[in-house]
């Protein structure tokens, strides 16, 4: 990683050259410049966590331990956060569920079953669900699938109603903006995402593994159960982790579908809030302490999403570790 | 096992149950593929439908955008679209320069250092910040002091931007070859000369479409723009100084409108929108195989 | 150095390294003389290369059969032929015909999943399943749907016995079977490949990753096993042949002059002690006496 050591054997005799003994000034500048660039990530992450907790403070201390209630009301100045915590728990967990089977199976297909040939244009049509922005999500969700969507919800409530613990859940649709679309909504953005995340971890199953299996005789499910899965459960948690993060964070197609209406039920059909949607609906018109409570909301979504991922990384670090130690 | 000599024995399927599992499985795995397809389908059909009839060179071009009640054929969506393609631009601009250099960094120089070793941990933990809180950061330590503008929404989306082209720009340079960089030491040069002059131009290719897929992320984005653009309805050509408009944040507002014209203007907007990533998209696989073919 | 005619010649006057003079105690001592394996006329191509051409051999049951020769003169090729393994490759062909008890092994109809069944593998570098010692042995009865406790434990500690290993890990069937050493890890997976019950045993230089003393066990449970399995090995080490096969196939490799590109062949296929001591083509006289590969 050092320049050349000894003095430039074409230079005249007795003339410094800078080369002798120093590295030049241009060389050390751009690794303090390359340095400088990493640690700025560093230093913005620590600066978010600062200033956004520094505006958000005066909630904070205003309301202390009601924050943990569910009473939001400008009007009356209560802000208790818990509906959009409720609000955002259950979307990211409607979008796991409906998500994660479907992206582990496409990722399976592309390494196990597809070949070589195909595997690339499946994928960009997969890669082409990323693209689409979340605003247009949102649009197309509010203008076209939630309404589709209510006529579904009536016949289910309907059906269901009377059954105890399914009309509970699936009662009362007041329109097509709820929690349950706002869930299928982001389950349809996290599915890039977690089927790439799948398939990186698929593709690192050593083919020698894979070829015990097929010659004991097992089927192609009957491989993947022996050999590929065994490898790739970390990896795999990893990347639902990762999803789930991602889902939590969503604001702009939840803010339009979700419904806007800060309460915590048990009924999934009916409009509701998240974090990050209220955060970018109500913003316009907040000042004072009602903009703090927002910002804190921020803050406490920026936590959240942290300390997921800090999970998805350990445990994908985890098994990787142990499938290397052991 | 008892001696044979004639084809007696059977080579055919194994049990039933074993041939129908694994054919399940595999319909299952198709019909998932399915999944994906239908709502990608569904989203792009009905953009394309409904914003093509929206969409005229004077939408393309004109402006200001009129409001909500304004039925479509006024005014046009240019201030939009010229937001975005700015802001955008100048997110760009500060972000893939330093995440290429934090990328060289955490690569060239820190080895396994601590520093490097967190750097780069921390460079994939802010990918999974949400666009929000990017946006509330920078509302929290620049609009406040310095006002709404063009720039304190670049701000926010090169802060989206940083740990991705970071990420991305690190693989493309681990996979150039060391005996490259050992034959250019070879020859007494520097480190940033090494740097600079080998490594960075063959990895050029991925680091382009890398950064052109992060530049297509951020001009979808909405969120962070929200809080520190304050949408307008007029372009606003400074981008430095005042509130300004973006194609994502007039989706937004007019997507909740229940005037027709409005609307018609949010799938307008939508459709012009999808174009500019996905030309952004297709240019990064363009540039991705043209380059891969010289620098392997 | 004289040339290959007169060595010929001379062959009978050449003295024997000592090694070579080791011919397994029980050669052909169980074989039956039913054939297994016919193989008429073998070439098998990745694409447009041609990696083998014309091959034809018999494979006997209850014998262990030795493949040997230089490096890329296709014996793992031809190996991977017998179960079917090289379907895993797409652009894999093999023409001309392969027969195991007399039933065409690439007729229409035939599942290469039930051929493995009968046919099972072991490979190079011992590949355990990240999985309990017990779930590697018991992966395959269980896919072939033995689900009974009592039965999976018999047929666990049968194989584990028959593959040398039961003692040295029956108090530990749950742990990991990444956690062995190369030797026992390799026995680990000669037991699940025994655990299915196989016809045939076919081994892709199974000590070659292994130390002498693992290489050692794993050549006396092969004279334990062939009682009850045919065995194919192949191997780089002569003396590895000498020691534990009843027949010999030498393979070696013609170089395309045009294309510069090498075919695998068979060269010459007989007893162990005929293809050793009495090598009837010059190119299989200059491998085993040390003279190439």
């Amino acid at each position: 990683m050092s320049t050349a050591a000894q003095a430039d054997p074409a230079a005249p005799a007795g003339s410094a050259s800078p080369l002798a003994h120093r590295r030049p000034l241009g060389d050390r500048v751009f690794q303090i410049l390359a340095a400088a660039a990493g640690v700025l990530v560093l230093v913005i992450l620590a600066l978010i966590a600062i200033s956004t907790s520094q505006q958000a403070s005066s909630w904070f201390s205003t309301e202390g331990w009601k924050i943990f209630t569910v009473d939001w009301n400008p009007a009356t100045n209560s802000f208790g956060a818990m509906s959009f915590v409720y609000g955002t728990v259950i979307t990211a967990a409607i979008a796991i569920i409906l998500s994660v089977p479907v992206s582990v199976a496409v990722a399976l297909l592309l390494t196990e079953v597809v070949p070589q040939r195909w595997a690339r244009p499946i994928v960009y049509v997969v890669d082409l669900l990323a693209v689409v922005p979340s605003v247009v999500w949102g649009l197309w969700g509010i203008l076209v699938f939630a309404p589709w969507l209510f006529h579904i919800y009536t016949s289910i409530a309907s059906g269901v109603k009377g059954i105890p613990v399914l009309d509970a859940l699936f009662g009362q649709p007041v329109s097509g903006a709820s929690f349950f679309t706002c869930g299928i909504i982001l389950a349809f953005m996290i599915t890039p995402i977690v089927t790439s995340l799948s398939r990186e971890v698929f593709a690192t199953v050593p083919a020698i593994d894979k070829e015990g299996a097929y010659a004991l005789g097992a089927t192609r499910l009957e491989m993947i159960r022996g050999a590929v899965w065994p490898h790739s459960q970390g990896g795999v948690v990893g990347a639902v982790l990762l999803g789930l993060g991602r889902a939590m964070g969503e604001t702009i197609a939840a803010a339009l579908v979700i419904g806007s209406s800060p309460v915590i039920t048990s009924h999934l059909f009916a409009a509701g809030y998240d974090m990050p949607a209220v955060i970018a609906n109500q913003f316009g018109e907040a000042s004072g302490e009602f903009r703090a409570a927002l910002i804190g909301l921020g803050v406490m979504l920026f936590v959240i999403t942290i300390v997921i991922n800090l999970i998805a990384r350990g445990v994908v670090e985890r098994s990787a570790r142990r499938k290397r130690g052991a | 096992m008892a001696a044979m000599d004639q084809p007696a024995v059977d080579l055919r399927e194994p049990a039933g149950w074993r041939r129908s599992k694994n054919r399940i499985a595999t319909s299952l795995m198709v019909l998932a593929f399915v999944f994906v397809l239908i709502p990608l389908g569904f989203v792009l059909f009905t953009v394309i439908a409904k914003g093509a009839s929206a969409i005229s060179w004077s939408f393309l071009t004109g402006g200001p955008i009129p409001p909500n009640v304004v039925p479509i054929g006024i005014g046009g969506m240019w201030p939009a679209i010229y937001g975005t393609l700015v802001i955008t631009g100048l997110a760009a601009v500060i972000a893939v320069p330093l995440g290429v250099l934090g990328a060289i960094y955490v690569n060239e120089y820190g080895g396994r250092g601590a520093l490097a070793q967190v750097v780069r941990f921390m460079s994939d933990v802010m990918t999974g910040v949400p666009s929000i809180v990017m946006g509330l950061f920078i509302f929290s330590i620049w609009v406040l002091h310095f006002g709404y503008s063009g720039l304190a929404g670049a701000f926010a989306l090169a802060c989206l931007m940083l740990p991705v082209v970071i990420r991305s720009s690190e693989e493309m340079l681990k996979l150039v070859p060391d005996p490259l960089r050992e034959a250019s030491y070879a020859l007494g040069a520097t480190k940033s000369r090494v740097t600079l002059t080998v490594v960075l131009p063959a990895a050029i290719g991925g680091i382009v479409s890398g950064a052109l897929l992060a530049i297509a992320r951020a001009a979808g984005e909405t969120a962070p723009l929200l809080f520190t653009i304050l949408t307008v309805t007029a372009t606003n050509a400074n981008v430095f100084k005042g509130a300004n408009t973006a194609l994502s944040t007039q989706i937004f507002t007019n997507a909740t409108q229940p005037y027709l014209g409005a609307q018609a203007r949010a799938w307008g907007a939508a459709l012009t929108l999808i174009a500019i990533a996905f030309i952004l998209m297709i240019v990064a696989r363009l540039v991705t195989a043209r380059f891969t073919r010289y620098s392997r | 150095m004289d040339s290959p005619e007169q060595n010929i010649v001379a062959s009978a006057q050449l003295p024997k390294p000592a090694a070579l003079q080791d011919t397994p105690q029980d050669a052909f001592a169980t074989s039956t003389g039913t054939s297994i394996f016919d193989a008429k006329g073998i070439s098998i191509y990745y694409g447009s290369f041609r990696a083998v051409t014309d091959v034809s051999l018999t494979i006997y049951e209850n014998e262990i059969t030795a493949f040997i020769g230089p490096s890329g003169c296709g014996k793992t090729t031809v190996l991977r032929t017998l179960n079917r393994l090289n379907d895993l490759i797409p652009e894999a062909r093999v023409e001309g015909e392969v027969h195991y008890r007399g039933a065409n092994l690439y007729g229409s109809g035939v599942s290469p999943i039930a051929v493995r069944r009968r046919i099972g593998m072991v490979f190079q570098k011992p590949n355990p399943f990240p999985k309990s010692i017990y779930d590697n042995v018991a992966y395959g009865p269980r896919i072939n749907g033995i689900r009974n406790k009592g039965k999976l434990d018999e047929i666990v500690e049968r194989s584990l016995r028959q593959a040398a290993l039961w003692d040295e890990v029956k108090n530990r069937l749950n742990k990991s079977g990444l956690s062995l050493s190369g030797g026992q890890a390799q026995r680990l997976c000669i037991a699940r490949t025994l655990a299915v019950e196989p016809d045939v045993v076919l081994m892709d230089e199974p000590a070659s990753a292994l130390d002498p003393i693992a290489t050692g066990k794993i050549e006396d449970l092969m004279h334990e096993i062939k009682s009850q399995y045919t065995i194919v090995i192949v191997t780089h080490n002569m003396q590895q042949a000498t020691r534990v096969s009843d027949r010999t196939a030498f393979y070696s490799v013609l170089v395309n002059p045009d294309s510069d590109t090498r075919t695998g062949t068979l060269v010459e296929y007989g007893s162990t002690q005929q293809i050793f001591e009495d090598p009837q083509d010059p190119r299989t006289q200059a491998y085993v006496t040390g003279r190439m590969g």
